[in-house]
């Protein structure tokens, strides 16, 4: 049974990996089907981490910093969609700003407030989210194989990794079978249709970079208050731009975006687990090579080399109403 | 369907609309000062007095300046031909580990030849990584932006990868290169001067920052002296136009693109033969991506790209000044300052253009 244990080990923490890349992949479906281009998803993360970790410091509770991390993402994705709805800016320049000034400001932030070169205090007790015990988990522990599974990868997760899969229900039903989500996807295909409907563009479009918002708060409160115990300067180390890729190897689609999501944090943990050892007739895979694997796909596949890529046809465009 | 672009008279299009926008990003980080309790108006004096106020100061303002013009340069250029390229770090990063082949494998050739043939390994391979996405997008369809922004993590991944298990100095966990022969580095200032009789404090400021000024003069009469550059300003304009014109898109792209990257080598120059004299990870160390503002402020044109790479350099040796001699002002605000200025000069151009051509037209009535 030690296989057993092995792959439930690596499929536990493929999960524990892949929340932060779901999160932030929602996010930007939601966006980019709205047709707001977002490569801003990393600076978002990083806000809402650190904004929910210094929230939880200062409070004691995890849910306080929660409400923190969402909303200080939030505020970040409503001065994108200032400059690129209002505005009508150019959504790349804008996701950049909004990188760059992420990453500068929790670092000057947290070094003034608590003087540890930008990290925040570390978190203990109830500032955190405990792992919790699904239910019949301990009981069906000794059935083989399936009770363990469930006990072992299932079970045992914080509270931020079911509300990360029930947003992918939610994302999936909402954009699919509701109005407001046909509308949502139309707009992001062929805003001036939806116009012409008699239906504001840009309040769709503030929905949607609102709704992006809190999924990349969410993303970055569970990698500084769930995950770790603590804020870390640019602790989000590119998961933005992996969420990115992993929407775009999705196709802009849901379920397969929490393939791909899985898919990527289980190259992770098995990056981790390789790390120093040698394979039979392969030699010593170097870790970096599957790190990289993410995004060498993704520019395979954007490519055309590999099926094909179909953005939303209105993404990056701003919206001009016909005078 | 577009909107009309808002008229501005040619003086304020150029000077005012970067003037504005720069002025609303400092006094944004003026207000992150006020909030983190400190003064405004010391930690400016602080600021200047550290990056200008000896030759010293200068002479570090000046190096980062170089690093500045640089990835300015490099965004600029693939921004004239209508490109967004964000994958400056990638690029001097396989620059760096070209330039460090170069001098490494090539050490036995005499200075005079070695440190022209390891800039030109630079300047290869930061087009050569630069050119690939280009290529892509020319002849695949595939965004360079998303294209840039995975080879920017490739290469990272690359060079980890590279300095551990390759490249890395042997018996050493430090994840570098052996030294540089001592002729395979470039003239720093204070040597370079001396013969003259201009005394310079040592720092990092070395014959890399000549090179930026020629890349300066070299980018300009490029795009705008130059039958090349007119077709790169001419796709950027209107691709179509262009391609009707019998100027090939394509081309266009993956030239403009190499060219961008060729530049973008020009940080690991002045990093890696410059001041490190070997190679280390993240010697990129962001500035790829401040390019993008010093390219947004100085409107794409090389005088305004040396002035704001000036700003930059001003910035970062005062901000170094400054958090040493006040702790809770962490150095990281130039990229706070950075990300402001991106989105007020780049992506709220148009609201700023709106400011300033109301501000103008009260000015005239009143």
């Amino acid at each position: 049974m030690e296989w057993l244990q092995t792959v439930a080990v690596i499929l536990d923490s493929a999960i524990r990996l892949s929340i932060p890349l779901l999160c932030a992949a929602m996010a930007g479906l939601w966006s980019e089907r709205s047709g707001v281009v977002d490569i801003g998803l990393e600076g978002k993360m990083l806000v809402a981490a650190f904004a929910s970790a210094a929230a939880a410091y200062a409070t004691g509770s995890a849910w306080v910093g929660l409400g923190a991390g969402i909303l200080a993402s939030i505020v970040f994705a409503l001065v994108h969609g200032f400059a690129a709805i209002t505005w009508r800016g150019n959504q790349i320049v804008s996701g950049v700003a909004i990188n760059m000034l992420a990453a500068g400001l929790t670092v000057v932030l947290g070094n003034a407030w608590f003087g540890q070169g930008g990290r925040t205090p570390p978190l203990e007790g109830a500032a955190r989210f405990p792992d919790l015990t699904l239910p019949l988990a301990t009981t069906l522990r000794d059935v083989p194989v399936l009770g363990y599974l469930y006990y072992e990868v299932v079970s045992g997760h914080a509270v931020l990794v079911y509300i990360a899969v029930l947003a992918v229900f939610v994302t999936a039903y909402v954009l699919r079978r509701t109005r407001f989500g046909l509308r949502l996807r139309a707009v992001g295909e062929n805003p001036a249709a939806v116009d012409t409907a008699g239906i504001s563009v840009a309040r769709l479009r503030y929905g949607a970079v609102i709704i992006c918002g809190a999924l990349c708060g969410l993303g970055g409160t569970y990698l500084a208050v769930s995950q770790s115990a603590g804020f870390l300067p640019q602790m989000t180390a590119g998961k933005g731009f992996i969420a990115l890729a992993a929407v775009i190897f999705a196709n802009w689609r849901p379920w397969p975006t929490l393939g791909a999501c899985l898919l990527f944090g289980l190259l992770d943990a098995i990056a981790t687990r390789l790390q120093g050892v040698s394979l039979p007739g392969i030699g010593e895979v170097p870790v970096q090579a599957i790190q990289a694997l993410p995004y060498v796909l993704t520019v395979i596949l954007l490519a055309g080399f590999i099926g094909k890529a179909i953005p939303p046809k209105a993404s990056g465009l701003p919206y001009v109403k016909e005078r | 369907m577009s909107a009309a672009p808002i008229e501005l008279p040619r003086w304020a299009d150029i000077g005012l609309v970067p003037l504005v926008s720069v002025t609303a990003a400092l006094l944004v980080a003026g207000l992150v000062v006020i909030g983190i309790g400190e003064s405004p108006l010391e930690a400016t004096a602080l600021l200047l007095q550290g990056a200008l106020g000896s030759v010293e100061g200068i002479s570090f303002t000046l190096y980062y300046a170089t690093n500045f013009i640089f990835t300015g340069l490099a965004v600029a250029v693939a921004f004239h031909a209508g490109l967004f390229n964000i994958g400056g770090e990638g690029q001097a990063t396989v620059a760096g580990i070209f330039a460090a082949l170069a001098c490494l494998w090539l050490a036995p050739l005499p200075g005079v030849l070695l440190v022209p043939l390891a800039i030109l390994a630079a300047a290869a391979g930061g087009a050569l990584y630069a050119f690939i996405p280009g290529w892509l997008q020319a002849t695949r369809g595939s965004h360079v932006v998303i294209t840039t922004i995975m080879f920017n993590f490739i290469a990272a991944n690359l060079i980890v990868y590279l300095l551990n298990y390759q490249m890395g100095k042997p018996g050493s966990m430090q994840p570098e290169t052996p030294d540089f022969a001592r002729h395979a580095v470039l003239t720093p200032m204070h040597v370079l001067l001396a013969p003259l009789g201009v005394r310079l404090p040592n720092t990092p400021l070395n014959s890399a920052f000549l090179l930026a000024l020629a890349a300066l003069v070299a980018v300009w009469a490029l795009i705008y002296r130059s039958r090349l550059g007119y077709e790169i300003r001419t796709i950027g304009a209107n691709p179509r136009a262009g391609a009707y014109a019998g100027i090939s898109p394509a081309r266009i792209t993956m030239v403009a693109m190499a060219i961008s990257g060729a530049l973008a080598g020009g940080l690991a120059v002045n990093e890696v033969m410059g001041v490190q004299h070997r190679l280390t990870l993240d010697f990129t160390a962001g500035y790829g991506f401040v390019g993008i503002a010093v390219a947004l402020m100085g409107r794409g044109h090389p005088l305004g790209i040396g002035l704001a790479a000036v700003l930059f350099g001003v910035l970062s040796q005062g901000g170094a000044e400054l958090s040493f001699s006040k702790p809770t002002i962490s150095r990281d605000m130039v990229m706070v300052i950075g990300g402001v200025i991106i989105l007020f000069a780049g992506a709220l151009e148009g609201l700023f253009r709106r400011l300033i051509a109301t501000g103008l037209s009260l000015g005239r009535r009143g």
